[in-house]
């Protein structure tokens, strides 16, 4: 069974954000970029099945600029076998990059494919979704547990209210939550064998895919600043403080 | 004029408190308000929805299928609904809208707006980016239709109709798939105030060093009638299950009062609790990133001051 993970090259969840004085974005330029840590966890998801033998070949994707290719070498350090690159020039939306990893997993007649459930740029948290909508396959996302057995996926899921299990059949679409697994640390050697393993450039129209009808990003401002507060010496001042104000 | 299709979650016979405060973004639009509820037997959701002021008719569509809101289940029967005339089909932003909309989304060919937190028309909103650090502006195309997730925190519930709206049993014709199957849910049961809902909040963190000592924090909820929440560090080394996680990947509230306690602050958790109106900080380490979005501030070990606190309260 073949295994696509799809990964985002975002700006590193270390990094403080900072909104250009423009209104037009955030500063990307000499800011460190990673992997988004759910497509970590994706891929750390992918590489121990493909251990414990229920996989056979993992395929990494990304729909992005030049610079993807280091995210997608990050990949191929993970254990992915080989990678597609679905270069775009302009930043593309959800939708349109669940087209082209709905078309990718389509050509490559994968059967499972895991995705991160949200992008920390975006925060959108919809790609997994659009993926198995325009496939028309079962999803299960936000998943803190994946067994696999016999054509069939069984999934833990972190909802609002618990944990909720579903059975899936496959081929199907999971994206992954925080608590599924914790991904490796990459070693040398396998950062250097990544450095060989192939790299296919695709673009859209290599896809048959056109870009979906965008939002409009009219200005990106910064959040209210909440004020620094008072240090209180002692509970009882913390207690006066509260009923103060009412709180309590 | 608008004709907003609202996605009346439910559970159990119980509307989704977060409903309401859909409805009222919805209310910032305009125009005719739908709830649609959809579930095996949906009667007592259904007239939960009805008294919500705002709401101008109110879909029942029972179907055994829609047992448990199963999103591959319950997004066939959204789109034919929307493809009926509708500008906008919203959702709360909860595990369950964000697993079902952007299917929805796709199916209609839109790109999704998520977690919708300011409506300033009927195709502009704000919304959070890069975990809240940045507010994007954006503007939908009103075509074919819009369709959002809505940030529970950032809005009101809307408050109770002076006379019900109309209720209307529908059947829709829609092949639905078999290929998902709910096996089961397990839901920590709690006589708590619900996290997303409650007015005061009591949260611990990794200081905690065990799921026993966590008694601590529900000790001090249970004295300030509080719901209880944690930081992720609290939640993946076992102390307390995944429903309790505040912040950017969990659950996002904004209740009057919160208690950050052996917390350090990292974003990821102030993303979850920027609408706070008020925010308590203990943490032993005056450097602590928390204290610097603190109210009120207390220096100290948890273990002395918590205990002492619950005594004073
Ligand atoms: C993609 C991603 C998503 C994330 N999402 C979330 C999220 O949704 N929510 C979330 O919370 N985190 C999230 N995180 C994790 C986040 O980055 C932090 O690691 C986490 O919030 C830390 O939890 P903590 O404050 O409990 O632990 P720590 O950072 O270890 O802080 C413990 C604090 O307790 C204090 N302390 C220790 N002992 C005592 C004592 N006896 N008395 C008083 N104070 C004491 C210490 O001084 C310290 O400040 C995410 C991370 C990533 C990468
Ligand atoms: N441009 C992209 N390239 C590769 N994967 C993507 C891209 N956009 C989204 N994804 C995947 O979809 C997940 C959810 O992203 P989002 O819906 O943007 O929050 C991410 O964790 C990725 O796995």
């Amino acid at each position: 069974m073949k295994a696509l993970v799809s990964v985002k090259r975002v700006i590193d969840y270390n990094v403080r954000i900072q909104v250009k004085p423009d209104g037009s974005g955030v500063v990307t330029d000499g800011v460190k970029h990673s992997v988004n840590p759910f497509d970590e966890i994706a891929m750390e998801e992918a590489v121990r099945l493909k251990e414990k033998g229920k996989v056979t070949e993992i395929i990494a994707v990304t729909v992005g600029g030049a610079k993807c290719e280091e995210t997608l070498r990050t990949a191929l350090a993970f254990g992915a076998d080989r990678a597609v690159h679905v270069k775009v020039d302009e930043e593309i939306q959800s939708l349109t990059a669940a087209q082209a990893l709905a078309a990718v997993f389509k050509k490559e007649g994968t059967e499972i494919f895991f995705l991160g459930k949200q992008a920390i740029d975006d925060d959108a948290a919809q790609t997994g979704q659009m993926v198995a909508a325009l496939l028309d396959l079962p999803q299960a996302t936000f998943a803190s547990k994946v067994e696999i057995d016999g054509g069939k996926a069984t999934v833990t899921r972190e909802v609002d209210a618990g944990l909720e299990t579903l059975e899936i059949d496959l081929p199907a679409i999971i994206t992954t939550d925080l608590r599924l697994n914790e991904p490796r640390y990459l070693k040398l050697p396998d950062i250097m064998k990544a450095k060989k393993k192939p790299i296919e450039v695709v673009s859209l129209a290599d896809l048959g895919v056109t870009a979906a009808a965008a939002l409009k990003r009219v200005k990106v401002a910064t959040p209210p600043k909440r004020s620094k507060g008072v240090m209180v010496k002692t509970v009882d001042e913390l207690v006066t403080a509260l009923k103060g104000k009412g709180l309590i | 004029m608008s004709k907003i299709l609202v996605i009346g979650q439910q559970a159990e016979g119980k509307l989704n408190s977060g409903i309401a405060k859909v409805v009222n973004a919805a209310k910032a639009i305009g125009g005719e308000i739908h709830v649609v509820v959809f579930a095996a037997d949906g009667s007592a959701a259904a007239a939960q929805a009805a008294a919500i002021d705002g709401v101008t008719k109110v879909i029942q569509i029972d179907r055994a299928e829609n047992d448990h809101g199963l999103a591959v289940i319950v997004e066939p029967q959204i789109v034919a609904l929307a493809k009926t005339g509708y500008s906008h089909v919203f959702a709360a932003g909860t595990t369950f809208g964000k697993d079902l909309l952007p299917r929805v989304a796709a199916k209609l060919g839109v790109q999704q707006v998520s977690d919708i937190m300011a409506v300033h028309g009927a195709t502009s909103f704000d919304r959070p980016i890069y975990a809240g650090n940045a507010i994007l502006t954006v503007e939908a195309p009103a075509e074919p239709c819009v369709v959002a997730t809505i940030r529970l925190a950032s809005f009101q519930a809307a408050g109770d109709a002076a006379a019900a709206a109309p209720i209307e049993k529908q059947t829709l014709d829609v092949t639905l798939p078999t290929h998902t199957r709910f096996v089961k849910l397990e839901a920590q049961k709690s006589e708590r105030p619900e996290l997303q809902s409650a007015n005061r909040v009591v949260s611990g963190g990794r200081a905690l060093a065990s799921s026993e000592n966590f008694s601590i924090i529900y000790s001090l909820a249970d004295k300030l009638k509080a719901g209880v929440g944690a930081s992720r560090a609290a939640v993946d080394s076992g102390y307390v299950p995944n429903d309790m996680q505040v912040g950017q990947t969990g659950k996002i509230i904004a209740p009057e009062l919160y208690f950050a306690i052996g917390i350090s602050g990292a974003i990821q958790h102030l993303a979850g609790i920027k609408d706070a109106r008020t925010i308590v900080a203990i943490n032993k380490d005056p450097e602590a990133p928390i204290f610097e979005v603190a109210d009120y501030g207390l220096v100290g070990d948890l273990f002395t001051l918590v205990p002492e606190l619950e005594s004073k309260v």
